[in-house]
């Protein structure tokens, strides 16, 4: 990851002989660390605060060095009582899982149709998907509600599997479409000449190619699904409840429990902080629409 | 990019033993797989939004279905009449830009300290995309309870040690506390943006001004900030078109109380408790106007981008 961070200007910069300037770039890479310090914080302190007991985690001045214990675990997981966090949790995984997977599925073709083997005005059809990205959820989520309310889909895990995959395709087609847009058209020509059928050419030329920055979409989608709140806590009730919308019975303070939310709202980003940091280097053509590499 | 583009030219003589298909048949053919995702766009994002336009022409309260009459645009002026609905669009506006040029000046800020060597830069780099990389449900909650607690937050507590006021955040200043909840999850975002932008400057023109006796400000001044123009732009964008539908962090920090409900927040309280199902797609159909304004800007400025890497490559 570091190598790939490093940009072109560092390397020249590297044999330029150590001048006045030396001095003053420590001293910047110092604000960038203490800078990091300040931002990475309070996720320290979530972190350290799961484990101190209920006690520990509310005291003025704050207690850093206090006696470790997976209380607020226990008290999340619910073996001391109260709701399991099971449910919502396999929940949030089958509809990331099931919608990055209908993702995958829809835009893979139409990626290619937009790069590899271009309709006429691929990039008007392009704009379209874009476009439908910036209406905001709020904009069908009434007719959504009144839809699912009277075909009985409320509740359902699998009305939320085709609200994400909406909110996701956008940004798969562009995000494939601009990596399957470096796969060179020459040596899908060369293979054609060989004699190579279309999925011999998929499977042989196009998917290796493509594969890091399928699995860095499939790894993007995968993180907007797991967040999203706002269709889940509207859409589902006892059943098909999500990992956010669990998170959701925090909001009123229950007496001491702060470990038990600390506890709770690192279980519930840690499947987001492993997808966020295998995806890191795609993160920003994801998050960009494919507009910035 | 160049070559996709004269790709359908070079496309068609390969197989000449066979009879070529008619030429109808092979534009199907090529659109073919793009219509599974253009239609189910279409059914699951456009269909919705023009039910909601139909709604918010109605006076209809689903607690008293048989009363729903067309009003106009009746539901629109009353949202822009109402003084609580008409706040909201205030709130909106003022949350947004907040948090856009607050997050875009600390963004830049790291950005330009990133783009250097040194020790450690990865795992600065890293820490530093931890905070978009949390749940945000769970970062509201971790900002509410655990780091806003009067008490016992964490705030609070680091401002026992320097002896300084222990204020209750959330109650004396509630879109602050939200908004600094978003600024320090949206900061990496826009960091990661501009980072790309500074890394893909010019570099040899650089050095070429170094070499010509141009001070670090002057090449910042002169040469970065108008390349990076357009990436600010970008993420000043993106980031309000997320922010002016955020709704995790005001649901969860303020239950919209205190003066923080936002448009997204009053279009889900209006339908989901109130019932007021003409007014929420009114309010419904407001932040989408807002959207496009902000989108047909957004388009320009990704269109301009594309198309600059269309012809680089």
């Amino acid at each position: 990851m570091t190598a790939t961070a490093v940009p072109a200007r560092t390397r020249s910069t590297e044999g330029t002989p150590p001048g006045p300037r030396r001095p003053r770039g420590r001293g910047l890479g110092l604000v960038a660390w203490l800078a990091a310090v300040v931002f990475f914080l309070p996720i320290a302190w979530m972190a350290l605060t799961s484990f101190h007991s209920e006690e520990d985690a509310a005291t003025n001045p704050p207690s850093f060095g206090a006696a470790l214990t997976l209380d607020g675990y226990r008290e999340f997981f619910g073996t001391g009582g109260g709701a399991s966090p099971w449910p919502a949790l396999i929940n949030s995984t089958v509809a990331s899982l099931a919608s990055t997977l209908l993702v995958l599925l829809l835009a893979l073709p139409a990626a290619y149709a937009l790069s590899i083997r271009p309709v006429k005005k691929w990039t008007d059809v392009l704009f379209f998907f874009l476009s439908t990205k910036m209406l905001p959820i709020v904009a069908g989520l009434l007719p959504i509600y009144l839809f699912a309310k009277n075909t009985g889909m409320l509740d359902n895990i699998w009305l939320l599997v085709i609200l994400y995959t909406s909110m996701n395709l956008p940004i798969a087609v562009w995000m494939m479409q601009s990596f399957l847009s470096e796969v060179p058209v020459a040596i899908i020509e060369a293979a054609q000449i060989d004699g190579a059928k279309l999925p011999t050419i998929l499977a042989r030329v196009v998917a290796p190619i493509a594969l890091p920055g399928i699995a860095a979409t499939a790894l993007i989608c995968f993180i907007f699904s797991w967040n999203e709140l706002l269709f889940a806590r509207v859409l589902t009730g006892v059943v098909a409840e999500t990992a956010p919308v669990f998170l959701t019975g925090f909001i009123t303070s229950q007496g001491l429990f702060l470990a038990k939310v600390c506890a709770a709202s690192l279980v519930v980003s840690l499947p987001v902080l492993a997808a966020g940091f295998a995806a890191q280097d795609k993160l920003v053509q994801g998050l960009s629409l494919g507009a910035v590499k | 990019m160049t070559a996709t583009t004269t790709a359908p030219v070079a496309a068609p003589p390969v197989r000449t033993e066979q009879k070529p298909p008619s030429d109808r048949l092979r534009a199907w053919a090529t659109r073919a797989p793009l219509l599974p995702a253009l239609i189910f766009m279409i059914a699951v994002t456009q269909l919705p939004f023009v039910a909601t336009l139909v709604i918010s022409f109605f006076d209809w309260n689903s607690l008293y279905p048989d009363a729903r009459s067309f009003t106009g645009f009746g539901n629109y002026t009353e949202v822009l009449t109402d003084a609580a609905l008409r706040k909201s669009v205030w709130t909106t506006i003022l949350l947004t830009v907040t948090v856009v040029l607050a997050s875009l000046v600390l963004g830049l800020g790291l950005a330009l300290l990133l783009d250097r060597k040194f020790k450690g830069r990865g795992l600065v780099r890293t820490l530093l995309i931890a905070p978009f990389l949390v749940v945000p449900v769970a970062a509201a909650l971790l900002w509410k309870h655990v780091l806003y607690n009067p008490e016992y937050g964490l705030l609070n507590g680091l401002l026992h040690y320097v002896g300084g006021p222990e204020p209750d955040w959330i109650s004396n200043t509630p879109l602050l506390a939200v908004e600094m909840s978003l600024i320090w999850q949206w900061t990496p975002f826009m960091m990661l943006i501009l980072l790309a932008g500074l890394q893909s400057r010019d570099h040899a023109q650089i050095e070429a001004a170094k070499v010509d006796g141009a001070s670090g400000w002057q090449v910042f001044r002169y040469l970065t900030l108008p390349h990076l123009r357009r990436y600010l732009e970008l993420g000043a964008l993106l980031g309000s078109i997320y922010i002016v539908q955020n709704f995790d962090a005001v649901f969860t920090i303020t239950s919209g109380g205190l003066g923080t409900a936002n448009l997204p927040y009053t279009v889900y309280q209006s339908f989901y408790q109130a019932h007021e199902n003409g007014l929420a797609s009114a309010a419904g159909v407001l932040v989408v106007i807002g959207s496009i304004i902000i989108a047909t800007f957004a388009l320009r400025v990704v269109s301009s981008l594309f198309r600059e890497e269309v012809s680089r490559a």
